[in-house]
Formats: structure tokens, sequence, C-alpha cells
């Protein structure tokens, strides 16, 4: 009995000082949220207040009513939409790798990976000047088509998929079902775990992107919410309220979601092989 | 898997299914791999060329004002002052921010394995959000707790009798500034690797270490420090190619600045390409970029894989 005594009075510590520390990592959020609501007289004031003495809407309505947010958001949007297509695309690669043996798999895997180490900087020229050649600068399909697949996305698909029985398979062929159907109506339904923290990694991905669109987006009618929100840093460095409301903005859909989801994302670095 | 084999194509209509079949992995893999050779691989190609001329906006118009300039580029980056402190800057915030970033995520990956109630689950959630959110919108947070009139940081150091900091102006200081928001950002999914990582360690090796009498330090020297090695290594890579890639939060915050002091190499190619428009000029900086990525990466793979065999 003693031994649990200090077993559990030591987890009692650790839980108090982690909750102490997860607080302190959330902070930045709170800071956000609360300054937002502040009219701007207030947030400028020393020393700053925590809480808004009279809390405003006014600096969301300024986003919308005077700032293009509207536009930023619809465009945002877009390009999450798109890159649920992309989801689809590394979901069926993954199967390919994963059940299938065809001339030059190893090779094409090997590309894959390749593209693994390959960071966004160093695409980012090059990408710009083939999208310039095919005249796709500028617009909204130019942000979202080259961040479609990720490499890794395609890997973690066939991490999964490789683990599938094959007894399903071989009873869905026996029945006569063709590849594409097995794909569609097998292989998806079971795979709804990695499907789930893909479809979350997709989101986040398209929607916080963030130097590829301030490369590509040009005029400003095809912004996203990022570089809409680093244009209005530059431009409104003195209104605090108005930059957290747009931080919000951006912030609190993805925190949302996550929230929703979030117990689908552990279980999918656990099962993704990182072990 | 069998589709391959045993498929004679004895009658036409025989040998058109068997090709149809053979087609199938291709159409499964296709899209993926095309979009993936369009913007992973073809650029690679195309910075190398590019790194050979002396492309710029006028270039862009009109092609005729290209021209081959060989390895000029490339002997003009290796004098140019501002790109070696680019790298310097680059490499300070990696010595720094690994180690640092590696410490916390494991603390907080410990901390969160202690329990597996609700509340620890919860509080997996908060450490978690930087992870997930804009870093853009993140970076304007910062900025403004940083803010020298009216910041929160300042006022909290005021209160307590301590000189103010200028957290974004001072060259010292703004590496530690910018450097803090990307370690705060970078924990969160580290230390939910770490976390799967302990999870995965099966109950019955400490079990067994306990009946061998093993105390809490040596469980962890013995059992989970060598089964975490894939995890660590993996998260080591990762986070020195980001730290190699670093470039939204000096962005934001500082714009490179004050003097350079926060200008990482990804920056001082965005700078080069896009506000000065010396497209070439950039590819090369790429090219070294890429090259410096691949240099490191196979390092620590084969020291990991040294230290693997021993």
């Amino acid at each position: 009995m003693p031994r649990s005594g200090t077993k559990s009075r030591r987890r009692f510590v650790i839980g108090v000082i982690m909750t102490i520390g997860a607080l302190l990592t959330a902070f930045p959020f709170v800071w956000m949220i609360t300054t937002s609501f502040k009219p701007l007289r207030e947030a400028r004031t020393y020393p700053p207040t925590v809480l808004p003495d009279e809390a405003t809407w006014e600096s969301y309505v300024t986003l919308f009513r005077d700032l293009e947010f509207g536009r930023y958001l619809t465009n945002t949007i877009i390009v999450v939409v798109v890159g649920f297509v992309g989801l689809a695309f590394m979901a069926m690669a993954g199967y390919g790798f994963a059940r299938y043996r065809f001339v030059g798999k190893n090779v094409m895997f090997l590309v894959v990976l390749a593209t693994l180490m390959i960071p966004v900087q160093v695409t980012l020229i090059p990408s710009y000047l083939i999208l310039n050649k095919i005249g796709l600068t500028g617009t909204v399909v130019g942000i979202a088509v080259p961040t479609l697949v990720s490499a890794f996305g395609i890997f973690l698909f066939r991490q999964f998929m490789e683990t599938l029985p094959d007894e399903v398979f071989e009873a869905a062929r026996l029945d006569g079902a063709g590849e594409f159907r097995i794909f569609y109506s097998i292989v998806l339904p079971l795979s709804k775990p990695i499907l789930a923290v893909q479809t979350i990694l997709t989101f986040i991905a398209g929607w916080n992107s963030f130097l590829w669109p301030l490369v590509i987006a040009g005029k400003q009618e095809n912004y996203t919410l990022s570089v809409g929100l680093a244009l209005l840093n530059q431009q409104q460095s003195v209104n605090p309220p108005l930059q957290m409301a747009g931080a919000s903005l951006m912030v609190i859909p993805t925190i949302l979601i996550f929230v929703a989801l979030q117990r689908f994302v552990v279980a999918g670095f656990t099962m993704s092989g990182l072990k | 898997m069998r589709d391959d084999r045993g498929t004679l194509p004895a009658t036409k209509l025989r040998h058109r299914s068997a090709i149809r079949r053979r087609a199938v992995p291709y159409v499964f893999v296709g899209p993926a791999l095309l979009l993936l050779l369009a913007f992973g691989v073809l650029p690679i190609v195309v910075a190398g060329f590019v790194s050979l001329t002396d492309l710029d906006i006028a270039g862009l118009a009109n092609r005729d004002n290209v021209s081959f300039v060989g390895l000029e580029n490339y002997r003009t980056l290796l004098s140019d002052g501002d790109f070696w402190r680019s790298i310097r800057v680059t490499l300070a915030f990696i010595v720094i921010g690994v180690p640092a970033i590696i410490a916390i995520s494991l603390a907080i990956a410990f901390g969160l394995a202690q329990g597996t109630n609700r509340w620890f689950r919860a509080l997996r959630t908060f450490y978690f959000l930087p992870a997930i959110t804009a870093i853009v919108a993140i970076s304007l947070v910062w900025g403004l707790l940083y803010n020298t009139q009216f910041g929160l940081l300042n006022y909290l150091l005021d209160s307590v009798g301590l000189p103010k900091v200028n957290w974004l102006s001072d060259p010292t200081v703004a590496k530690f500034s910018v450097g803090i928001v990307a370690v705060w950002r970078a924990t969160g999914l580290n230390s939910i690797i770490f976390l799967a990582a302990i999870q995965n360690i099966p109950q019955e090796y400490y079990d067994a270490a306990a009946l061998d009498g093993a105390g809490e330090w040596q469980k962890f020297r013995y059992v989970t420090f060598p089964l975490l090695r894939f995890a660590l290594m993996f998260v080591t890579v990762t986070t020195l190619i980001a730290w190699l890639q670093f470039f939204d939060e000096p962005f934001v915050l500082t714009d490179g600045g004050p003097v350079g002091a926060t200008t990482s190499v990804s920056l001082f190619i965005y700078r080069e390409g896009f506000s000065r428009n010396q497209f070439g000029y950039a590819s090369a900086g790429t090219v070294a970029l890429f090259c410096l990525i691949l240099v490191v990466t196979a390092t620590q793979l084969r020291l990991f894989r040294r230290n693997d065999a021993s």
C-alpha cells in the first residue's frame, strides 16, 4: 500500500506541473481571443488588461466590412476543398504501393521517399517559374495544386494498408469485385482511422499554408487568410485588436476541428509505424 | 498481388483484360506520382538549370533577356556576406533549437505518459495546439506579447522590478525571441510522437525490469531509452530539417532583422528571389540549401546507423 501511495502522489505532482505547463502553452491563444474583443484604446493602454472592460465585435466587423477577409476566407476554403482531391490521390497511391507488385514499383517508391527530403523553400522558385510558364500564377488553383500530394501522406497510407488482412481481398475477388470496386467499397471503409488522420492533416496544411500562397497569389483578390493576415500586420501594426481578430479567425476553426477529432490523431501516429 | 502471375494471353479478350489488369496499379499510383514529379522532382532540375543563368524579372517577360552565366551565381554566393550570415544565423538556431526541442518534447511526453485518465488526455490537446495552428496568426500574437510599448511580457518584467527588454529590436535578444516561438510551436507534434513511442513499450518489459530490481532511472536507461531510439532519430532528423527551412516566424516577427540577425537561409533565398527578382541567383541559393539538407540528413542517418550497430 505505501508503494502505491507514493506512486499516486507522484502522479498528482506531475499532473499539477503538466497542468501549469499546459496553461502557459495555451496562454497566447487566450491573449489573442481576449485582445480581439478589446476596443483599440484599451488594447494600447499600459498596463495591459487581460479581459476587455467593454467587449466589442468591432474588429471582426471591420475585417469583413472594410477589409477583404470574406474574400480571403472563401479562397482559403477553396484551397482546402481542392486539397481533398489530393487526399484521394494519396489514398490511391498508398493502396497501389501496399497491395500490388508492378514493374518500376521500387523506383517509384524511392522517388516518393526522396521528395520527403525536399523542402518547400527549395521548390519555391522553380515551382513559381513552372506555374508562370503554364499561366497559373495569380490563381487559387495555382495556390492549391503544388501541395496537393505529400510524400508523407502516401507513406502513411501505404503503412496502414499493408496491414489490411489478405482474406478480405481474396473474398472480394472471389465474389467478382473489380479492383476499383474493392478499393472503393472495402479498402476505404476499412481505412477510416488513417483517413480521419489524413483529413485533419490535409485541412490543417491547406488552411495554414503561408509561404507558397504568399509567393503565388499575386493579386489581392487571390489572397488566402494567412497572406491577408501577414499583409494586415504590415499595414496595421498599431491596431492589436484588429490583428488579433484576424488571427482568431484563422486559429479558432483549426482548434475546433482538432478538439473534435483529436483522438484519431494520437491513434494515427501510433499506427503509422512511428514506434 | 497475384494478378501478375498466371494470366496467359490465350485469346484476344483475355489478352486485353490482362493488359487492363496490369495497368491497375499504375492508375492507382499515377496521379500522385505525376504531381510529385511535377512539383517535387522537376523543380530541383529547374532550380539547377536556372541557377546557371541570370534570370530576373526582365527574363521572365522575355526569354531573350536570359543568358547562360555558368557558375557565376555560385561564385557570387560564396563571396556574399549576407549569404554567409544567413548560414551562421541558421546554424545558431539549429545548435540551440534542436536540443531544446528534443529535451522539452521528451519531458512533456514523459509527463503526459504518467496518466491515462481524462485529465491527462485533455492536457495533450493544450500542448498540441501550437503545432496545428497557423504560424502567421501565432507569430502576430507573440509579436503583441513582445511589444515594447504595451506588450504583456515587458509589463510582467516591469511588475517584478526587472528592466524592460527590447524583444525584437536587439539583435541578440531577437534571435531568442524568434527561436522561442519556433520551439513553443515544435514541441507539440514531437511530444505526441514521443508519447506514442512511450505508450507502445509493453508493460511487461518494465515488470521484468522491476523483478530484476531495477529502479526508475535504470528502467529509463535500459528499457525506455533504447526503445525510443527510432522516435529520437525521426524527431532529430525532422527537427533539423525544419530549422534549415526556418521561415515563417522571422518573416512575420522581424522580417529578418534587426540588421539581419534573424535572416535564415530560407529568408535570404526568398528575398533574393521575390523581393529582388534575382531568380537565377536565388536558385543558386536554393541548390546550396538543398545540398546542405542532403549532407545533414545523410550524416545523421549514418550516425544513427553506427549507433545501432554498436
